[in-house]
C-alpha cells in the first residue's frame, strides 16, 4: 500500500511538473497524460473503481486526445519552443507556492483524525447506477444538457469564420496548419 | 502521516503546480492543461474526503466527482475550440500577444 501510494503520488506530481515546465508543448501534453494516469490509479487506490476508469476514458481518452488535436490545428514553430522568460514567473511560482504551502501547513497543523474506514466495501456500478436514476437523476439531466450544448457550442465556436476580408487573409496564409482546417 | 493526510497533500501540491503554470505560461493551450490539473487536484480532495469520511456508503463525493469529470470534459472542449478560433483569429496562442478584444 505505501510503494503503491508512492509511486502513484510520484506519478502524478512528476507528471504534473513536467507538464508545466516543458518548453515543448507536445512533451507538456504528454506529461499531463501521465499525471491523469496517476490519478486514475489513485482513485482506484481510494476504492473508488468506477470514478478511476471514467477518469481513465474520459482523461486519459478524451481529454489527452483533444489537447493533442488543438496542438495539430495551432501549430505554430516559433512557439513550440517558448521561452521560460516570461512575464514575471518568479511571482506566479511564488504564489503558487505561497498558496500550496498554506495548505499543506493547514492539512498538517490540522490534525484530521477522521477516521480509516477502509474496511467499507466499495461501492458496486449497480449502486452508483441505481443513484443516479433516483436521487441524482435531475443532475443527470442536466449533465446531459450541457454536454449537448457544449458539444455544439465548440463546434460553433470553431468554425471557420466567414466573412470579407476572413477569406482573404486566411488564403494567403494557406500553408501548413491552416490546410488542415479547410 | 495517516492516509487521509497524504492524499491531502498530494492534492494541495498537484494544484500548486497546476496554479504555477497557469500563472506562468505563456501558451493557451498549456494554460488549459493547467486549469484541467488545478480541477483534478479538487476531485482526489472529493474522493479522499468520501473514503475516509463518516458515511462513505452515501457515495455523494463519488457522484459530485462524476460530475465534475463530465464538467471538465465540455470544459475542455469549448476551451480548445476557443483557442483554436483565437489561433486562426490572431495566428497564435500566446497570450500576451491576444491583448486586443476587437481586431
Amino acid at each position: 500500500m505505501d510503494t503503491a501510494f508512492l509511486i502513484t503520488a510520484a506519478a502524478i506530481l512528476a507528471g504534473a511538473a513536467g507538464a508545466m515546465a516543458a518548453r515543448n508543448v507536445v512533451h507538456c501534453a504528454l506529461c499531463a497524460v501521465v499525471s491523469f494516469a496517476g490519478l486514475a490509479a489513485a482513485f482506484l487506490q481510494l476504492r473508488a473503481e468506477f470514478v478511476g476508469f471514467a477518469q481513465l476514458l474520459v482523461y486519459v481518452g478524451a481529454v489527452a486526445i483533444l489537447i493533442v488535436v488543438a496542438l495539430l490545428l495551432t501549430r505554430n514553430l516559433e512557439a513550440t519552443h517558448e521561452a521560460l522568460s516570461f512575464r514575471p514567473w518568479t511571482l506566479g511560482l511564488a504564489i503558487a507556492l505561497l498558496v500550496s504551502g498554506a495548505v499543506v501547513s493547514a492539512i498538517l497543523g490540522s490534525g484530521l483524525t477522521l477516521g480509516a474506514p477502509a474496511s467499507a466495501p466499495a461501492p458496486t456500478v449497480k449502486e452508483i447506477g441505481n443513484l443516479l436514476m433516483t436521487r441524482y437523476v435531475v443532475a443527470l439531466e442536466v449533465v446531459g444538457v450541457l454536454l449537448t450544448v457544449a458539444l455544439i457550442g465548440a463546434a460553433l465556436v470553431a468554425l471557420r469564420e466567414t466573412g470579407p476580408g476572413r477569406t482573404a487573409k486566411a488564403g494567403e496564409q494557406g500553408s501548413g496548419g491552416s490546410r488542415l482546417e479547410e | 502521516m495517516e492516509e487521509l493526510a497524504r492524499y491531502l497533500v498530494v492534492a494541495a501540491l498537484l494544484f500548486g503546480i497546476g496554479l504555477a503554470g497557469v500563472l506562468t505560461r505563456r501558451n493557451a493551450i498549456v494554460v488549459l492543461i493547467g486549469i484541467e490539473l488545478m480541477l483534478n487536484a479538487a476531485n482526489l480532495n472529493f474522493i479522499a474526503f468520501w473514503r475516509h469520511g463518516p458515511h462513505p456508503e452515501a457515495l455523494a463525493g463519488v457522484m459530485f466527482v462524476l460530475f465534475a469529470i463530465a464538467i471538465a470534459a465540455a470544459e475542455a472542449a469549448v476551451g480548445l475550440g476557443l483557442v483554436i478560433a483565437a489561433y486562426r483569429h490572431y495566428r497564435t496562442t500566446n497570450l500576451d500577444q491576444i491583448e486586443e478584444m476587437k481586431g
